[in-house]
């Protein structure tokens, strides 16, 4: 419980820190929301000062961070300027898809690297570790970038998958079934990119973690005693091999997060990545901070998922 | 200790297109930013050794792409006139490495650019000239933008482990913030202080900065904990008690061994930018039109995508995976673990 705690409160700091950071990171830009209006003759300087006041942009950046924090813990996440309503909502509904993308990409990715890693490491010199090394090697080289573009081209061409977006424009709602299926034929390419942006991380450790533990004299002794392979790898090689994996784990979610931007702004997903860009480019202050804020609390709360995993799963964590 | 095969085909990869890109005015046979309207999205020109009356020549010869009438991008030879292709010819002025003037072209048709080794774009520009002068931004971008923020970790990380106490605290708590940030976001939310159109000169070396300032944690945690312990060693102690001055100590004592941690990380960090400026440009966020890099290139294929299939469109994408897998085939030979990112 000590533990758990400890965690927590590095956490916030963290966090605090992040905020701070990007607050003033992005206060230091030149120009702001209103600055797009001074091309406009019918509006006044005097205008664009009492626009500024009423948002609290002429105010100086301490009592406008401790009104951040302030609007953070109500829900409000500050205000934007584009959408000229608070920014909370929109945050929880566009990381909310960031998160579904995420997911499905995740569970893809480890389903596949799982078995596939795991043999490769149980079996060095197999045709699937061959099949491993070389998935490693080719998707290791192809940017993720580069990857999106393909399978947007391959949708565009064959028109088996929507090139983009998460629903189709023509969809008219007609019960949960149809809507499930429409997002998962949107959902399918982006999560496959962003699984195989992650696969030669996985693949690599996996097979390495797994074939460290085969060496290992006690598993020695239990194949010496004469275990099948299957419930050898399953019951003794498998949890041995856990604790680097799922460490693991907590890495694959943070770099999930950070690609994804990527993916979305390619697939037109109406993600938290593609929130961010927009908010650059329109100036809107306090969007760009609570993105950049936001993915970093996706990325400390994977890394923690992944401690109290860890504390769950090895005894020798839980006595220090 | 042997290192196994010495990659050969990766460092001449590496080094054919690093030096392409440097003298990119030299090799490219036309201007990046020369718009041939009437010629978008030509296809590579085919080099002929045979003419249309089936006549051998000796000396290459291209045709002229027109428009086939009545069509949209669809494009014939026009057989009536060939142009001879010619090594060490005089073309469009360029600037070589940005510093003196010159008209030699390795190969090319003349005044006139007629050829177009991996076809035109929308604007009809030629592409592998823009493939050239676009490698120039997005490779040299990565390569001197790792170097920044190895020698930023190098400093920072050095004075961190050497001074210790609050210098230590402060860096090393910045240090993880920047870690625990996705580094896309942080990329952007650093990108985003800066002014959005910048003057495309400007933007290189912007580049550079933001890459350099937004990597330094990494390698400046791997140096303060070589400095910790390598300013505990006996010859150290023994050269601060002769009354080395602490400059002394860091340069010729204790950075050098932490210099081999800080190369290992830029070498990482190379690859990884490149992608970054890539990833920027391909957003608008870094080098823009009429300036080419191969970011703002793959933006016009997401665009273009659509109209057909113009595969000349994809060079940028192949010629990036080819440095990219010729990296990786390097780190692979000099142990440089690629996944401690």
């Amino acid at each position: 419980m000590r533990f758990l705690l400890r965690r927590a409160m590095h956490t916030l700091l963290i966090l605090v820190g992040a905020s701070l950071v990007s607050f003033s990171l992005v206060n230091l830009a030149p120009g702001d929301f209103f600055d797009q209006m001074k091309v406009n003759p019918r509006i006044s300087q005097g205008t664009l000062a009492s626009l500024r006041s009423q948002y609290g942009l002429d105010r100086p950046l301490p009592v406008r961070y401790l009104q951040w924090v302030r609007s953070v813990i109500n829900g409000q996440w500050g205000f934007s300027f584009a959408y000229n309503s608070p920014a909370g909502p929109i945050l929880w509904s566009r990381s909310g898809k960031t998160l579904l993308l995420t997911g499905v990409a995740t569970l893809l990715a480890w389903s596949l690297a799982l078995p596939l890693g795991g043999w490769a490491g149980a079996r060095p010199g197999s045709s699937i570790d061959w099949l491993t090394r070389g998935t490693v090697a080719v998707l290791l080289a192809t940017p993720e970038l580069v990857l999106a573009l393909l399978l947007l081209l391959f949708a565009v061409r064959t028109g088996y998958f929507p090139a983009g977006g998460l629903t189709s424009s023509e969809y008219v709602p007609s019960g949960l079934w149809d809507q499930t299926k429409d997002i998962t034929r949107h959902v399918f390419l982006p999560s496959i990119c962003l699984a195989a942006g992650l696969l030669p991380l996985l693949l690599t450790h996996i097979r390495t973690a797994v074939s460290e533990a085969f060496e290992s004299p006690y598993i020695e002794a239990a194949r010496g005693h004469g275990i099948p392979f299957r419930r050898l790898l399953l019951r003794h090689v498998l949890p041995l091999a856990a604790n680097p994996l799922i460490s693991l784990f907590g890495l694959s979610l943070g770099m999930m997060i950070s690609s994804s931007l990527l993916i979305e702004a390619v697939f037109s997903w109406p993600g938290l990545g593609q929130l961010m860009l927009e908010a650059i480019q329109q100036r809107d202050f306090y969007l760009v901070v609570d993105t950049a804020v936001l993915s970093t609390a996706f990325l400390i709360v994977g890394n923690l998922i992944a401690d109290v995993l860890l504390y769950a799963s090895d005894p020798r964590i839980r006595t220090e | 200790m042997t290192l196994g095969k010495v990659p050969w085909l990766a460092m001449s990869v590496l080094a054919i297109c690093h030096l392409s890109v440097l003298l990119a005015g030299f090799f490219a046979p036309g201007s990046f930013e020369v718009q041939n309207r009437n010629l978008a999205f030509a296809p590579p020109t085919r080099i002929h050794f045979v003419d249309a009356q089936g006549r051998f020549h000796l000396r290459p010869f291209v045709y002229r792409w027109v428009l086939r009438p009545g069509s949209f991008a669809e494009y014939e030879e026009n057989q009536q006139i060939g142009y001879p292709l010619h090594f060490f010819v005089p073309g469009a002025e360029y600037k070589v490495l940005g510093i003196f003037n010159s008209r030699q072209h390795l190969f090319g048709t003349g005044e006139e650019t007629r050829i177009f080794l991996l076809g035109t774009d929308a604007y009809g520009r030629d592409l592998f000239s823009r493939l050239l002068y676009g490698g120039m931004i997005s490779l040299f971008t990565g390569l001197l933008a790792a170097t920044a923020s190895a020698l930023l970790g190098l400093v920072l990380g050095g004075l961190a482990g050497y001074y210790g106490h609050w210098v230590d605290e402060v860096t090393m708590r910045i240090a993880e913030i920047f870690l625990a940030m996705p580094w896309l976001y942080l990329l952007l939310a650093v990108r985003a202080l800066l002014p959005l159109h910048v003057d495309p000169q400007a933007t290189f070396f912007l580049l550079i900065g933001v890459l350099g300032v937004i990597g330094w944690a990494r390698p400046a945690r791997l140096v303060r904990g070589i400095v910790l312990t390598a300013k505990e060693r006996e010859y150290v102690l023994a050269a601060r008690s002769f009354g080395a001055p602490d400059l002394y100590l860091l340069r010729t004592h204790i950075l050098p061994f932490a210099s081999g941690a800080a190369l290992n990380q830029m070498a990482l960090y190379i690859p990884q930018y490149i992608l970054a400026e890539v990833t920027l440009s391909f957003f608008g966020l870094g080098v823009s039109e009429p300036i080419p890099s191969w970011g703002n290139m793959l933006n016009d294929l997401q665009h273009y995508l659509i109209w057909g299939s113009y595969w000349w469109l994809f060079s940028p994408a192949i010629v990036l995976v080819a440095v990219l897998l010729a990296y990786y085939r390097l780190f692979s030979f000099f142990k440089v673990n690629s996944f401690t990112f």
